[in-house]
């Protein structure tokens, strides 16, 4: 079954050149939400079936692919924004560096001490992919929902890396890190709707002052 | 011997039909009758039956540039394997030749349209320099995996090594070579979402721009090299996706001709269903295709 897994690994990396290629949010929201429901594919694939399987698969696929994107399409909605016009590093610059992030993520994961039988297998460089292209995302992007979108991504990588643990991960932590997850979504999601109503935008980079 | 026969007929007499039936398709999500499958072979007939006129400001090159491109496609055109059969000509290393016999004439039809002095055709070999860059990477990159894969620099054995084995091996590098070859194939052959063949705005033209100041037989030569190199870059693809063996020559042939065929039926439907890129976004599509198939790389050199 490892094969299947690495297919929805390379799935997963390409979802991650979608992001960085796009500037629709509403592009960028859909693709964040599949490459979501990918990964909540891959622990039913890994392990044995157990009731504990059926939970994470469940919650990570209805917490990400369906409830964290509906927030964000809402946010998007209320703050009327369709596109990221003016990122810091244009779209072909971000996209190269991406291939070049990726790369280097295959180079790092083959000089790691991994066990032997993490080996030869694809979770760890795209693990370590998808989470420099969250900080891709997070640090050359101007809007606040673009931010969002590289946080989740970059939460994405940290889920592919835990996936190698996930026999000794206790379905608690599991719904822990997702509630939270949610929660900061949430958050944010009413964080940028008070941004744009008080700023009638909701370019980060006029946040730069503070007042009292 | 006759395989080496049917191959220099097929390569002869086949392209224009290809652009024939783009046409057809086109014409059939329009809803109209469209020109007959024999149409491009009709208009290719009539220039090279027509007079020549060239400009006084012109040199040798304006004239040697057509034929030079012709030319370098038709070695090229010797150089492919078609549907399971080696190649009348190959070596070790044809891969490079074979890329680089398209810059060359590709340089040629920039240096015959720079030459004639016209802002127009200079803006339009511009944009194809550029295009063409960016196109280079990708076909390159497919090239590195594919010799990887069947540990060959030959095209003949590097492209006839494929079976379907390989896509169930490694599915994913597959996919994406042939999404990313998919996309040269458009740019390369100024398809939509490239390059609109049909266009005369321009504004937005490349590859119509750099041929207007050429007139009967020439611009005749410069159509048949256009379906030439549709047609050879057509047959690489499809060694690619569609890697069907079957065993019996002429079956192979049969099966290889059909699969020519559809092809160009998808090339009609995926212009109709599409509209042009702006021109600002067609790099960005180029880079994305070569990162699609500098991944597959990666991945199948792991």
């Amino acid at each position: 079954m490892t094969s299947f897994a690495d297919q929805l690994l390379v799935l997963v990396m390409l979802i991650n050149f979608v992001v960085l290629g796009s500037s629709r949010m509403a592009i960028s929201i859909r693709a964040v939400a599949l490459q979501g429901i990918a990964l909540g594919l891959l622990p039913g694939i890994m392990h044995k079936f157990s009731w504990h399987l059926i939970m994470i698969t469940g919650g990570m696929i209805v917490a990400k692919g369906i409830v964290i994107p509906w927030l964000l399409t809402g946010a998007v909605r209320k703050a009327e924004i369709r596109r990221e016009v003016e990122p810091f590093i244009g779209y072909v610059a971000t996209l190269l560096l991406g291939a070049v992030f990726t790369a280097l993520a295959f180079v790092f994961a083959a000089k790691l001490p991994l066990d032997p039988e993490h080996q030869g297998l694809l979770f760890v460089p795209a693990s370590i992919a998808t989470l420099l292209t969250g900080f891709l995302v997070l640090t050359t992007r101007r809007k606040a929902i673009s931010q969002v979108i590289g946080y989740l991504i970059l939460e994405n990588g940290i889920f592919i890396f835990g996936l190698l643990l996930t026999s000794a991960m206790p379905v608690m932590v599991e719904a822990g890190v997702l509630l939270d997850l949610l929660v900061g979504i949430f958050i944010m999601g009413i964080i940028i709707n008070h941004i744009s109503r008080e700023f009638s935008s909701i370019d980060t980079s006029r946040l730069t002052t503070l007042k009292e | 011997m006759t395989d080496i026969l049917i191959h220099l007929l097929l390569t002869l007499l086949m392209p224009p039909l290809l652009l024939g039936v783009i046409g057809k398709t086109k014409a059939a999500f329009a809803g109209r009758t469209g020109a007959p499958f024999l149409q491009p072979y009709y208009d290719i007939l009539r220039l090279l039956r027509k007079g020549s006129v060239f400009s006084d400001v012109t040199t040798w090159i304006f004239k040697a540039g057509p034929v030079i491109t012709l030319a370098a496609t038709c070695i090229a055109a010797l150089l492919i394997p078609l549907g399971n059969h080696p190649s009348p000509v190959s070596f070790t290393g044809d891969m490079i030749l074979f890329a680089y016999l398209f810059a060359l004439a590709r340089f040629f039809t920039m240096a015959a349209a720079l030459d004639t002095g016209s802002s127009f055709e200079g803006m339009g070999a511009a944009r194809e320099a550029t295009f063409s860059c960016l196109a280079e990477p990708t076909l390159f990159f497919a090239l590195i995996a594919l010799s990887r894969m069947s540990n060959s620099l030959s095209l003949s054995t590097m492209l006839n090594h494929y079976s379907v084995t390989d896509w169930l091996r490694s599915g994913a590098s597959m996919l994406l070579l042939v999404g990313g070859l998919f996309i040269v194939l458009l740019a390369e052959n100024c398809r939509i979402p490239f390059d609109d063949p049909n266009t005369h705005l321009e504004l937005t033209m490349i590859h119509e721009v750099m041929v207007l100041d050429h007139s009967g037989p020439a611009f005749g030569y410069i159509l048949y090299g256009a379906a030439l190199k549709l047609f050879v870059l057509q047959a690489f693809f499809i060694h690619i996706a569609l890697p069907l063996k079957t065993g019996n020559s002429l079956l192979d042939w049969g099966i290889f001709i059909v699969s020519m065929l559809i092809l160009a039926t998808i090339i009609g439907v995926v212009e109709s269903v599409m509209a042009r890129l702006r021109l600002v976004r067609i790099p960005q599509l180029l880079v994305a295709a070569s990162i699609l198939s500098a991944f597959a790389m990666l991945l199948i050199l792991r």
